[in-house]
């Protein structure tokens, strides 16, 4: 095992983290309002395909990512008529939008399957200009890489420190404190839906116009669900869904690490410990009864009546 | 859960319900008409943006699914584990547990008839097949323990859970099939099971057992519900939890034996995929079968007549979508638009379930 | 702080509620009421459990609308529609149940109801406004932290800021004492007499005289919805008050009274040294010893939130003794299930039958076999038989001179049918101990009367009967004994023959005794 195979999967490892940040950020965001997406997977899809047909079409990057993030931000308020306007049943409004996504990013990437685009171009990191170029090679991120921990505090920021986000956290621990306060939960569900969109779309974005710069069906592989998952791990916070992105490109970076050293140990069991740490700490928290969930995550609101 | 107790005529004994029960029937068959009349007029319009005939679509996707015998029996192949996972999901909802981990039971189950059909591969079927059946119940049941249980004694809401062990049930199937199942030709599946374990097909259709399994399942269920002593206390449980525990019902002892029977349905329903649909087991064989079970029974509101006709009109949808991608150059996935639209416009009708009321993992669960 | 140049003058209250009247469907809750409030004044509204206090200030907070009446702010009309009305108003209330979010720190809870808020939270200067408020009130809460990990006391100390930060000068306090203890209560005695030094206007509600005497300037007590007095501190003492809430002395008729018991008998129930751990604002029972002997009725008086529904919930096994030990029929059934204590022979009448007894949307058919489903059981559970059910109830039904539809589902019964249901089904079946936690309310005279006819013919049966009650009538007119609830311990065990309304009244309101 060489330095550079190591190097080799820590960027790797990287460049998978980022687009589940950006989406695990978003849901953090939009299960802080009080609303869990479990259609998250359908959302990417549309936004990695719409991000990419742009990009396609455009010749420019940039505008794909945009596209995308719009994209994402769309079919967030699609959720939102359902689950907030009309009421719906949040799981099922969900799973319904993911089957949606499914078939929209199908319909949408069908002519740029097997495309070439123009990838988000690569910066080098500064500073390592003096590294031999194999090496410098790997430490040569997108914007959207440079981007994902300063997007991780400003979540961080938006979320405690501004009249927004303190509004946005009453919403999703008590809809009639909330209004009681002279907010509208409603509109303020709405106004997280869309901003989680975005973010999910940017974390789609970067998954199909920067990582793999290609579009397939169902290509994000249940990143939706691990996004899911990993707001939970994280406590609700974007500061420690860092960690919990880290964690789970930690653990992709170690099978390759482990197939590479030829070491045997099947990388499916390692797939799951993420999961089941994550299963470990809810039940740890369960045991204390400290519930970290937002209160009325998954409720209606249905104003006073 | 008025609905489910309306539809479910309950022991009102001589009262005139019948003609009710049949009014209340025929407006809901009217209802559901117009929402997939307009789920349609919407699919339409995205097939004309992509340069279809929506009409020729839809009188082939009609007549390639009712318009022959061989179309119809895929109608029921389709329709047999969205029955079976629906109810899955169907009977823990009585008890307002929401049992989101269908998909990783249904792996689980599967994984467990597997091991069975290639170990015991010379047994009779006699035999076989009923120990698979029980293997993949008990590999669901195993799977939905652990929730109900975390559940039942207030530590964990089930939503997470079982959403959690949704992800992990696929990768030990992964594990398995790759590690030590794996044919030699592929490395991600096993080889085709010894005929004897495969279910038995009818009328050299693909429609097999599993179908026959999934109506007297439901069946029993409706009638479990409706007269015997464990679907009035599971009835009073989901009805009024607290009231049901001060009368003196075992509330948590309940809870997780629900949630495993739940288990073990999806676990018969993906014991009935590999030994039935597959023969053999597939590396991510189910692509969202759990989930769709999850929508069907919510849509009904878990009530068993209701569960079949929503399979049917979802597997029509289904099937028929194979037809879009053969004659009309879209690619498959496109069919789940207009499953979605359908889904849209009935979830976006005020709902009264009780399931909506409850959080969808907000809510402290109290024992 | 309130704006000293807005003050009126001394002769006009602040707040003058004018023959306010208010029914809900079967109750006049409020009976053209007038109260007034003047700046500078702790004026408490005294009076039991339903003597209408609470939708009186719920009229003047927005949360209801009068049915007549008028609310003057300073002597002119003001029509207060809702709760945002009413803190346009400057009024502002403190619930019994907590507004606050748990998750959020102290001083996000208060900033959310800050007028003046801007979009970039300035954390140092919420800080420095509540900690500025808390030092002149002595109400010290850290603002950082979470409010979940607050003790009741400091959350009200937090419901209280977040009242002056967001301008209030009228504060109602609900029942603030009653989740506090003592040494707290005289905190926020010393924060409200601060607070009206400062021209603040306070509305107490309580029904603990004591308390009322120590900290209000003036007192309404309030009975059946109607103003029993209204009197000024200095004319007020502790048995003008009783008399006021309580009405005249009850004495019910003792008929039928049991007779001297044979102490051989070993009793139904024992309680030894019970306690239970306390989660929330319920209260938790201390040290109860209680022993319920067969063929008598145990009156348990108090006024609620002193722990009787929690002496009923662990007789019944629904809360479990954190010490102490509980014997029933002389078996230990300290741990033993809500189940197994019901087929031993023990019924359960509560006192709000549709959360707890009945399920609302099944029929009252199915309704009444859920308590003895192993009973009603054939072949092996795979069916129920109903006739069996039926047949049962109708005899029941017969014996109470009850009646009320089999087939409706039960939440289209009224209040009355279902407790009438509820008590049919609980004492069909000659149980051996019941717990009736007020069973009368929501009947009308005729069928309280037949509930408490089917009482005293259990009791007369061999029955032990555990009756909890706020009605001080009730319990004289039924008990053979009487056992008064305070905070969680019992502070008086009586022959309702040997007190009187006015004892057992004072105890209730944890006034001293003097006598006994």
């Amino acid at each position: 095992m060489t330095l550079l195979s190591v190097l080799g999967v820590i960027s790797s490892a990287i460049f998978s983290g980022t687009s589940l940040l950006y989406t695990t950020l978003g849901e953090v965001i939009t299960e802080r309002s009080g609303i869990v997406n479990l259609g998250l997977e359908g959302v990417l899809l549309v936004s990695a395909s719409t991000g990419f047909a742009v990009a396609s079409l455009t010749g420019n990057p940039y505008l794909g990512v945009l596209a995308a993030a719009l994209a994402g931000g769309l079919m967030n308020l699609i959720l939102g008529y359902l689950v907030v306007t009309r009421r719906g049943n949040q799981l099922a409004s969900g799973l319904a939008l993911m089957f949606f996504g499914f078939g929209l990013s199908a319909l949408i990437g069908k002519p740029y399957v097997g495309a070439k685009i123009k990838g988000l171009p690569r910066i080098l990191l500064p500073g390592l200009q003096e590294l031999p170029r194999l090496y410098a090679s790997l430490f040569r991120f997108d914007l959207l890489i440079y981007l994902v921990i300063p997007a991780a505090v400003l979540v961080w920021w938006l979320l405690f420190r501004t009249r927004w986000g303190l509004g946005l956290r009453a919403v999703g621990e008590s809809a009639d404190t909330a209004f009681a306060s002279g907010r509208n939960p409603w509109l303020i569900r709405y106004q997280a839906l869309f901003v989680g969109g975005l973010l999910a779309g940017l974390g789609a974005a970067h998954l199909s116009i920067a990582y793999a710069m290609n579009w397939t069906e169902y290509m994000t592989a249940g990143r939706g669900f691990i996004a899911v998952a990993l707001v939970i791990f994280s406590k609700w916070h974007p500061l420690r869904a860092i960690v919990g992105a880290l964690l789970f490109s930690a653990a992709v970076a170690f099978q390759l690490l482990l197939q590479s050293s030829g070491i045997k140990v099947s990388p499916f069991l390692l797939d799951t410990i993420p999961y089941l740490l994550t299963l470990l700490v809810l039940i740890i928290w369960g045991g204390t009864r400290k519930h970290a969930a937002p209160a009325s995550l998954g409720r209606v609101y249905h104003g006073t009546e | 859960m008025s609905r489910t107790n309306a539809i479910i005529p309950s022991l009102t004994q001589g009262k005139p319900r019948l003609a009710a029960f049949g009014q209340r029937f025929l407006n809901g068959v009217i209802r559901y008409t117009l929402m997939i009349l307009l789920a349609l007029l919407l699919f339409g319009a995205i097939l004309l943006i992509s340069g279809r005939n929506p009409l020729h679509s839809y009188r082939d996707m009609l007549t390639s699914t009712l318009g022959s015998a061989y179309g119809f029996s895929e109608v029921l192949v389709a329709m047999t584990p969205m029955l079976i996972t629906a109810l899955a999901v169907a009977l823990p909802s009585r008890l307002i547990l929401i049992n989101v981990g269908v998909e990783g039971q249904l792996y689980m189950g599967a994984c467990f008839a597997t091991w069975g059909a290639l170990t015991f591969r010379d047994w009779p079927a006699w035999c076989l097949l009923p120990l698979m059946v029980l293997l993949g119940m008990a590999g669901g049941a195993l799977w939905a323990f652990m929730p109900g249980y975390l559940r039942a004694r207030g530590i964990v809401n089930e939503t997470i859970t079982t959403l959690l062990l949704n992800s992990v049930a696929p990768k030990v199937v992964s594990f398995f099939i790759f590690g030590f199942w794996h044919s030699p030709m592929d490395t991600d599946k096993t080889a085709s099971f010894v005929p004897a374990a495969r279910l038995p097909t009818f009328f050299g259709t693909r429609v097999d057992l599993s179908l026959a399994i999934a109506l007297v399942l439901l069946a029993l269920f409706w009638w479990v519900m409706k007269s015997t002593r464990w679907g009035l206390e599971m009835r009073a449980i989901g009805g009024n939890p607290q009231a049901a525990r001060r009368n003196g019902l075992p509330v948590s002892t309940y809870l997780v034996v629900v949630m495993c029977i739940g288990g073990a349905i999806a676990g018969l329903a993906g014991m009935a995929q590999v030994s039935g649909y597959y023969g053999l087991l597939l590396n991510n064989f189910s692509r969202g079968t759990g989930y769709m079970g999850f929508l069907i029974s919510w849509l009904s509101f878990g009530d068993p007549l209701g569960i079949l006709l929503t399979s049917f009109v979802v597997a029509v949808i289904f099937t028929g979508g194979n037809l879009l991608q053969l004659t009309q150059g879209l690619p498959f996935a496109v069919i789940n638009i207009l499953l979605a639209f359908t889904l849209f416009v009935v979830l976006a009708r005020p709902t009264q379930a009780v399931i909506a009321l409850k959080g969808a993992y907000g809510s402290e669960p109290k024992p | 702080m309130p704006d000293q140049s807005h003050q009126g003058s001394a002769q006009t209250p602040f707040i003058a509620m004018r023959e306010i009247t208010k029914t809900f469907p079967g109750v006049v809750a409020n009976d053209q009421i007038n109260f007034d409030v003047y700046r500078s004044e702790i004026h408490a509204l005294l009076g039991e459990n339903g003597a209408g206090k609470s939708t009186l200030v719920k009229i003047l907070y927005g949360y209801y609308r009068a049915d007549a009446g008028r609310i003057l702010l300073d002597g002119k009309p003001v029509s207060i529609r809702s709760p945002q009305d009413a803190r346009r108003a400057n009024i502002g209330m403190v619930f019994q149940e907590f507004t606050l979010i748990p998750a959020l720190s102290v001083a996000e809870n208060i900033a959310l109801f800050l007028p003046e808020l801007p979009a970039v939270l300035n954390r140092r200067e919420i800080h420095r406004q509540i900690q500025a408020l808390s030092e002149r009130y002595e109400l010290h809460v850290d603002p950082q932290v979470m409010v979940a990990g607050l003790s009741v006391g400091e959350r009200q100390k937090v419901e209280i800021l977040k009242l002056l930060l967001s301008n209030a000068r009228i504060l109602i306090l609900d029942e603030p004492t009653r989740v506090l203890a003592p040494h707290e209560v005289v905190a926020l005695f010393r924060v409200l007499d601060h607070l009206r030094q400062d021209g603040y206007a306070i509305i107490l509600i309580t029904h603990k005289v004591k308390e009322v005497l120590q900290c209000a300037d003036r007192i309404t007590v309030l009975r059946a919805g109607r103003v029993a007095g209204s009197l000024p501190r200095a004319e007020a003492d502790e048995g003008k008050l009783v008399t006021l809430m309580f009405g005249r002395e009850l004495v019910g008729p003792k008929a039928g009274r049991q007779k001297a018991r044979d102490e051989a008998v070993p009793p139904l129930l024992e309680l030894r040294g019970v306690e239970t751990r306390a989660e929330g604002a319920e209260t938790s029972l201390k040290g109860i010893d209680l022993r319920v002997y067969p063929g008598e009725i145990v009156g348990v008086a108090g006024v609620s939130g002193n722990g009787q529904r929690e002496l009923g919930d662990i007789v019944l096994g629904m809360i479990r003794c954190a010490r102490g030990k509980k014997l029933l029929f002389g078996e230990d059934l300290t741990h033993a299930s809500i189940g197994t204590v019901r087929r031993r022979g023990v019924a359960f009448v509560p006192e709000d039958p549709l959360t707890m007894a009945a399920v609302p949307f099944m029929t009252v058919l199915e309704n009444m076999a859920l308590t003895r489903t192993w009973h009603y059981a054939r072949s092996g559970g795979f069916r129920v038989d109903w006739q069996a059910i039926r047949s049962d109830v109708q005899d029941a039904m017969g014996r109470f001179g009850f009646s009320f539809p089999l087939y409706a589902p039960a939440r289209a019964l009224s209040g009355g049918n279902l407790q009438r249901m509820t008590i049919v089904r609980e004492l069909a079946h000659g149980p051996r101990l019941i717990i009736a936690s007020y069973p009368t309310r929501g009947l009308d005279v005729q069928s309280a009367i037949a509930a408490r006819q089917a009482l005293i013919q259990a009791r007369d049966d061999g029955a032990g009967v555990l009756l909890i009650s706020e009605d001080l009538e009730e319990l004289f007119a039924l008990s053979d004994r009487l056992i008064v609830l305070y905070g969680g311990r019992i502070v008086g065990t009586f022959r309702p023959e040997e007190t009187d309304a006015y004892t057992v009244g004072h105890l209730m309101t944890g006034a001293e005794v003097q006598h006994v």
